[in-house]
């Protein structure tokens, strides 16, 4: 696709910039990862670590790109700009339907494969015609916790929703319930997402219902209020306690035992599987029959050695 | 830049030809651009860049920003800034898709409704920069901010979202949206994809057709404010107003240039740019986000002071402002293709602007003679 001397001279012209893997004609497979994160969103730093390391593991030309304001409108430019530098395989999210659908159904129909990750349903994955969809979906990945709960001796339990306007979000709730088998109900509250105020409606809830074994919340805006208010109650380590993502407080809530796991959508793997399923697809035709779920990954005291050695790296 | 008269006036002295040639304000972006292609030719020739998809992959990117370089250029020349146009752009946007889908409304009315809006927060930012005597740079600072808070406030109140879709469908059959939205010249690229001149596409629904289905509007009002802006301001008495009233304001009011009501048009003039940039883009991806716009005021300016005008005011051109703004955006999608690492752009972005600007800067030094 590009000549030996064109990536040495650019990359003079760029003195010590890295520079994209240098390949010479169609030998090596090139695959494009579009996300629709600004250049501020650290988070993102496990998907470029994560597919860089992909292509180095694999011996492909991984590339990763992204709208430098987050704005999806440019987005749809980039993912139109790799259609047309026709690599074999493009890696997108899908952070708004209605704009990315148009270009990347156009890269399908072009005869590029796309794989959707992170961002998206595997619905609307099936739907602009991509591979799969990687990613954690949110209703199974609250089953999958619902399961694990039971199994730990949870029988009513309060789910406490920070993100409500969001109801990709509140699958997490519904999932968790079904896999608990039992009726959500009111157990799912409105929390809002200021930190003293889900600390008082916790506190207010589970007095009011001290039947209540068992608390999920859904990302660190409501577990580290709620880490306080189990505190302040004295009931810690008591009563079980699963959340949604990792941060700095439910991991230490997760060492002294307040939490009992948290649940890791395992970015990393977004990043790196789609490669490994795209170059095997490619080199020989086989592929996997579903969509993967790169989560639930369930972080306990036992597993915090590596995410705090790779945490902003690979976890 | 005013055009010589003929010679036999002892007052008027002839200036050689090859000397007019340099010292027009665009002779540093017709450089650029030249750099620039010889650049990615050599470079990344063999990516697809130069296939007709890659053609006008880039091409689109950069009508984009010469649609808010037009209006930024005469802004600029007439002596001021306008900081709100990337907030301009995401406002515009949702009030298309608040009127259009969530109201109900025809998309014309609200097409219409919205263009109104824009104009009259144009012609207010030039009022307060007019009357307080303020500085624009403030001014337009506080409508960044002002209106990007009612671009997140608005749809968060009345839909609890901050991505209104659903455009699309609601612009169906409207007869204005196609203007802003629609494509021409369908059938000259049916033909060239049947002739094998381009790609078609291999699956799909749409297979047999040519992955490049027309010229989208938003080139054509590129090309169209272009050529609007270059003849209003090289060859009308309204241009000369507007170098008059970015050049010196005082000494224009005296020589009797209408300098506040010059301002207060291009104020509005550089809104109704950014609410076509707006139009064209919820046209084209059916929604409208809360995030649309953001940086683009300094896309804008950049453009603009690569092509060749002064901060200052009272110099530059629009051919100028269409060729940086062509320069940005081949550099910008030209990366992409060359392979280059993306969080680099912003480094090449930089450089580019600080080569245009300095060599910009010395071309005029040496041909005018100023110190």
């Amino acid at each position: 696709m590009k000549s030996f001397v064109a990536s040495v001279a650019i990359a003079a012209s760029v003195v010590t910039a890295p520079v994209a893997a240098i390949a010479a004609g169609h030998e090596t497979l090139s695959y494009v990862l579009v996300s629709h994160a600004p250049d501020s969103d650290t988070w993102w730093n496990t998907i470029k670590n994560g597919i860089a390391l992909a292509g180095e593991q694999v011996g492909v030309d991984v590339e990763y790109r992204n709208p430098p304001t987050g704005d999806i409108a440019d987005m749809a430019r980039i993912i139109e700009q790799a259609a047309a530098s026709s690599p074999d395989g493009i890696i997108t999210t899908l952070a708004d339907f209605d704009v990315l659908k148009g270009p990347i159904m156009n890269a399908v129909d072009q005869g590029i494969d796309v794989i959707i990750m992170n961002t998206g349903t595997p619905e609307q994955a099936r739907e602009v015609g991509a591979l799969m969809y990687v990613g954690q979906p949110e209703y199974d990945a609250g089953f999958a916790a619902g399961l694990r709960a039971k199994g730990e001796g949870v029988t009513k339990f309060l789910c406490v929703n920070h993100a409500i306007q969001q109801p990709t979000v509140g699958e997490r709730c519904r999932g968790y319930a079904d896999g608990l088998g039992i009726e959500l109900g009111d157990a799912m509250m409105d929390s809002g997402t200021d930190p003293s105020e889900i600390k008082n409606k916790v506190m207010a809830y589970l007095s009011a219902n001290d039947d209540v074994d068992g608390i999920l919340t859904l990302g660190p805006v409501s577990a580290d209020p709620t880490i306080a208010a189990v505190n302040e109650m004295g009931i810690a380590g008591d009563i079980h306690f699963g959340t949604f993502d990792l941060g700095e407080e439910i991991v230490k809530g997760i060492k002294d035992g307040t939490i009992n796991w948290g649940i890791d959508q395992q970015p990393f793997l977004q990043a790196y599987l789609p490669v490994v399923v795209l170059a095997n697809w490619d080199r020989y035709g086989v592929l996997p029959g579903n969509n993967i779920n790169s989560g639930p990954g369930f972080v306990t005291a036992d597993g915090l050695e590596k995410v705090e050695a790779f945490a902003g790296e690979y976890r | 830049m005013a055009e010589l008269a003929a010679s036999g006036d002892e007052r008027v002295k002839s200036i050689p030809a090859w000397r007019r040639a340099l010292i027009r304000p665009e002779l540093g972006g017709m450089c650029g651009t030249v750099i620039v292609f010889v650049f990615f030719l050599l470079f990344a020739f063999d990516s697809g860049m130069f296939a007709p998809q890659g053609i006008m992959n880039w091409t689109i990117v950069s009508a984009q920003f010469m649609i808010i370089a037009v209006g930024a250029c005469l802004l600029m020349i007439a002596g001021e800034f306008d900081l709100s146009v990337g907030s301009m752009i995401g406002f515009a946007g949702m009030m298309i898709a608040v009127f259009g889908v969530v109201m109900g409304w025809p998309m014309w009315i609200a097409i219409l409704i919205t263009f109104g809006m824009c104009l009259a927060i144009g012609a207010l930012n030039g009022f307060i920069v007019i009357r307080t005597g303020l500085p624009s740079f403030i001014v337009t600072l506080a409508f960044l901010f002002i209106l990007r808070g009612f671009t997140i406030f608005i749809p968060q109140t009345i839909e609890s979202k901050t991505i209104i879709g659903g455009i699309r469908d609601a612009a169906e059959g409207d007869w204005l949206a196609p203007i802003f939205g629609g494509k021409i010249g369908q059938g000259l690229f049916t033909w060239m994809g049947e002739a094998g001149l381009i790609e078609t596409f291999t699956r799909g629904n749409r297979e047999g057709q040519p992955v490049i289905d027309g010229f989208p509007m938003l080139v054509v009002w590129a090309i169209i404010l272009i050529i609007v802006g270059h003849i209003l301001l090289t060859r009308t008495r309204f241009g000369n107003w507007i170098f008059a009233a970015g050049g010196d304001a005082e000494a224009a009011r005296n020589s009797g240039v209408p300098v506040n009501k010059v301002k207060i048009l291009m104020f509005m003039f550089t809104a109704f740019c950014a609410c076509v940039f707006a139009t064209c883009q919820v046209m084209e991806f059916g929604s409208a986000g809360a995030d649309r716009g953001l940086l683009k005021e300094f896309e804008a300016i950049i453009a603009v002071v690569i092509g060749g005008a002064l901060l200052t005011g009272g110099y530059g051109s629009v051919i100028g402002a269409a060729l940086g703004a062509l320069i940005f955006g081949v550099v910008q999608q030209g990366l992409f293709f060359a392979g280059v690492e993306s969080s680099l752009f912003r480094v090449f972005l930089g450089l580019i602007l600080l080569g245009a600007v300095v060599l910009n800067t010395y071309i005029r030094r040496m041909i005018t003679g100023e110190r």
